[in-house]
């Protein structure tokens, strides 16, 4: 085993690690944060792959467009929340 | 078995997301949460189609120095599929926090069974 | 009386449908359009708990991850069975794969083969995409602006973003910089990695980033709803045209006007540096409408 084929496994492994905890989480903001280190991993493998453009759209789309549109409708959201007082539902 | 895991292991890796995805998407009633494990599992329908296209020891599709052999290449067209796939699931991203935006500014909940028995209730109670 | 725009029309369809109220008079700054649901007033819902469904409910949760690692074990059988990870002999490196790399760089002048695939190859595939991007768009525009009523951001946190030094000071360094290299992407779309959806993205962020540091009131003096209309039908019209043109000629045997040129110019590739800039211009001010419409309900 090369250390590439090291390197690999571990950004796998990473991988796997980061998408069951941002599904796992309670807290939504911790959880949306650990979704965008999971794009940037995933952007990491998509260069080991051979695959330049792919890493470059997914470093830019899945770790910035979707998790800043991700992170404006918690924010939204919890302005909302704010706005009706609210006391149940505290899911946010 | 093992030394076959080891040869797929890209793949088993995007079966393996492609699974984390689903159960969110099945079991977490938070709208959130489902609208993430639909874009884990689009990553990882997504490296599973470029773990198709590669080709060990070779190099990206990019081609200079006047090497036009395409035994030197990885395959550019998983990779253009992929590309088009990316562009389309953030848009599919978009559109779908909009509507939660829309159901929480309706039903004060993200809580899909709980908007499921609020709807019901307002059907009946239109009747 | 003021015109009816499209959008004026569908918040009234919107008022008829979900509110069952008059449509209101169209000069009044519309207050909060969706009124507050009273739960307490609600009849229970028997319908759900009866003896059926509580067992289905209870059983959900297990058949749900029972089905999953089904779904799993298949998948991995499959996954066995396929040629292995990065062999050379696999079905999917064919005939087509060879023709793209061998003579794509003659037949487009694309240095970069993905560039060559997504913009002449199959460069419907990406007009239709531009489209999905494009009709996405319009229906968070639909959803968001119909609702809000039409809200500025609170005085408040606005004046803390404004008065933050570090959030504006390393704005001002980086917006350039990120706009720069956005452009430099879009650009260099048939020479190197990248291309027009990758730079629109990052053109995209780096005007969220002077949205959020700056206002939205600098911000509309480049780009307001007009120009970002505009923009858009532009660039995708334009793209439909070329394409036209280039399948019409391509069909018939002509010569295009837009020659291949020398593969590693700048100003090479025929119509790929022209379509690039298009797609990307479409998709950065699509992101940015996006983050537009979810912060302010308007663009």
């Amino acid at each position: 085993m090369t250390g590439m084929e090291l390197f690999q496994l571990m950004l796998l492994g990473l991988l796997v690690v980061c998408g069951i905890s941002a599904c796992l989480t309670k807290n939504l903001l911790v959880s949306l944060i650990i979704f965008m280190a999971y794009s940037v991993i995933m952007s990491v493998v998509w260069v080991l792959l051979q695959a330049p453009d792919l890493a470059i759209t997914e470093a830019a789309v899945g770790a910035g467009i979707s998790s800043i549109l991700l992170f404006i409708t918690l924010k939204k959201l919890r302005d909302m929340r704010r706005e009706v007082r609210d006391e149940e539902t505290d899911d946010l | 078995m093992l030394l076959a895991l080891w040869d797929h292991r890209i793949q088993a890796a995007a079966v393996l997301l492609f699974a984390v995805g689903f159960v969110t998407l099945l079991l977490h009633r938070n709208l959130l949460k489902k609208i993430i494990g639909l874009n884990i599992m689009d990553t990882a329908a997504y490296l599973f189609l470029t773990s198709v296209g590669y080709i060990a020891g070779r190099k990206p599709p990019i081609i200079t120095g006047g090497d036009r052999d395409p035994a030197s290449y990885v395959n550019p067209l998983p990779a253009g599929l992929v590309l088009t796939g990316i562009v389309v699931s953030v848009s599919v991203t978009a559109l779908m926090l909009a509507l939660t935006i829309r159901l929480y500014r309706r039903y004060h909940t993200l809580d899909l069974d709980q908007i499921y028995q609020m709807a019901l209730g307002e059907q009946e109670e239109g009747k | 009386m003021k015109k009816q725009t499209i959008f004026d029309r569908l918040r009234r369809w919107d008022e008829s449908e979900f509110d069952l109220t008059d449509a209101l008079p169209l000069e009044e700054p519309v207050r909060r359009i969706e009124p507050d649901l009273d739960r307490d007033a609600l009849p229970p819902i028997p319908r759900l708990e009866h003896g059926g469904v509580r067992t289905f409910r209870r059983l959900y949760p297990w058949m749900a991850g029972l089905l999953a690692l089904v779904l799993v074990g298949f998948l991995l059988l499959a996954v066995l069975e396929l040629p292995a990870f990065g062999s050379a002999d696999a079905p999917a490196h064919n005939e087509v794969m060879a023709r793209y790399v061998g003579q794509g760089t003659e037949e487009t002048g694309a240095v970069n083969t993905v560039a060559g695939v997504i913009l002449d190859y199959r460069a419907f595939d990406t007009l239709g995409e531009s489209h999905v991007l494009f009709t996405a768009a319009a229906a968070v525009l639909i959803l968001l602006l119909t609702a809000t009523h039409v809200q500025e951001e609170p005085r408040r946190i606005r004046d803390i973003m404004e008065r933050d030094p570090i959030l504006r000071n390393t704005a001002k360094v980086l917006t350039p910089v990120i706009l720069l290299f956005g452009f430099y992407v879009i650009l260099n779309g048939h020479l190197g990695p990248g291309g027009g959806f990758a730079g629109g993205a990052i053109v995209g962020s780096g005007l969220i980033l002077c949205a959020i540091a700056f206002g939205f009131e600098r911000l509309e003096r480049l780009l307001n709803y007009k120009s970002y209309c505009r923009i858009l039908v532009c660039c995708l019209g334009f793209y439909s045209l070329a394409k036209c043109y280039s399948f019409y000629c391509g069909a018939n045997g002509l010569e295009t006007i837009f020659s291949a040129g020398t593969p590693g110019r700048i100003l090479s590739a025929g119509l790929i540096l022209p379509l690039n800039v298009a797609v990307g211009l479409v998709v950065g001010c699509t992101m940015y409408g996006f983050y537009a419409v979810f912060q302010r309900g308007r663009i």
